[in-house]
């Protein structure tokens, strides 16, 4: 897992290392998932609307399967340029 | 080409390295200095953000049939005045270079994994994404030359 910006800062660190179970088969059901983790997960995962992904560093939406992905990334919206 | 650097951006060599075609058309975003932001931190994703730049790039080359597209986005710590980003599109013509250009800066804004966190004195806040810089990109989602 790769965290950016605001999300970073409330979970507390830029990457972590996951084994979520089986039945978490899309990028929704891994942030539900991850929410549980601690204080700072469910913070950071409050406001779906407020979140972006990226799976093997494809923006997706959070709909998407995981498929065998090695690298989900969450995010705010990006604010470049 | 595109490039992601902690280092403040040298326009006038970039300049100075592009292809001397009938028409270049050059973007300079820098931080606004006067709203009180005394420094401003880009952070991003690398790896995807290049492939992001890159991919940009590569569409306005083949849609506007460039000479050369550059994208040069700052990341890191960065102060009022100073540039972020450095965008150029070289063309045979002014449309295509200034229609490139404008296409290129819109779409990084809601393509590329950048996020800008603002400090003000002692408060720092994460900039949140604008409506419009949607509106600005999607504006390129129709090519007209496509049009049946």
């Amino acid at each position: 897992m790769l965290y950016f910006a605001w999300v970073r800062e409330a979970i507390g660190t830029g990457s972590e290392r996951i084994d979520p179970p089986g039945e978490v088969t899309t990028v929704s059901a891994l942030i539900e998932w991850l929410a549980g983790r601690s204080a700072g997960h469910a913070e950071a995962f409050a406001d779906r609307a407020r979140l972006r992904a990226a799976v093997d560093q494809r923006f997706v939406p959070l709909e998407a399967p995981l498929g065998d992905a090695r690298e989900v990334a969450i995010f705010p919206p990006v604010t470049g340029g | 080409m595109i490039r992601v650097t902690e280092r403040p951006i040298d326009v006038a060599a970039l300049l100075d390295a592009l292809p001397e075609t009938g028409a270049l058309a050059t973007f300079v975003g820098r931080v606004r200095a006067d709203d009180g932001v005394t420094e401003l931190m880009l952070e991003h994703y690398p790896g995807a953000t290049e492939r992001a730049l890159e991919a940009v790039a590569a569409t306005a080359t083949e849609r506007w049939e460039l000479a050369n597209a550059i994208i040069v986005h700052r990341i890191g710590a960065m102060a009022p005045g100073e540039a972020i980003v450095f965008v150029a599109a070289a063309a045979a013509h002014r449309q295509a270079a200034l229609d490139a250009c404008a296409f290129m800066i819109d779409r990084l804004k809601t393509d590329a994994p950048f996020w800008k966190r603002e400090t003000r004195g002692r408060e720092a806040r994460w900039v949140e994404q604008r409506g419009g810089d949607r509106a600005a990109a999607a504006r390129w989602d129709h090519d007209p030359d496509e049009s049946s």
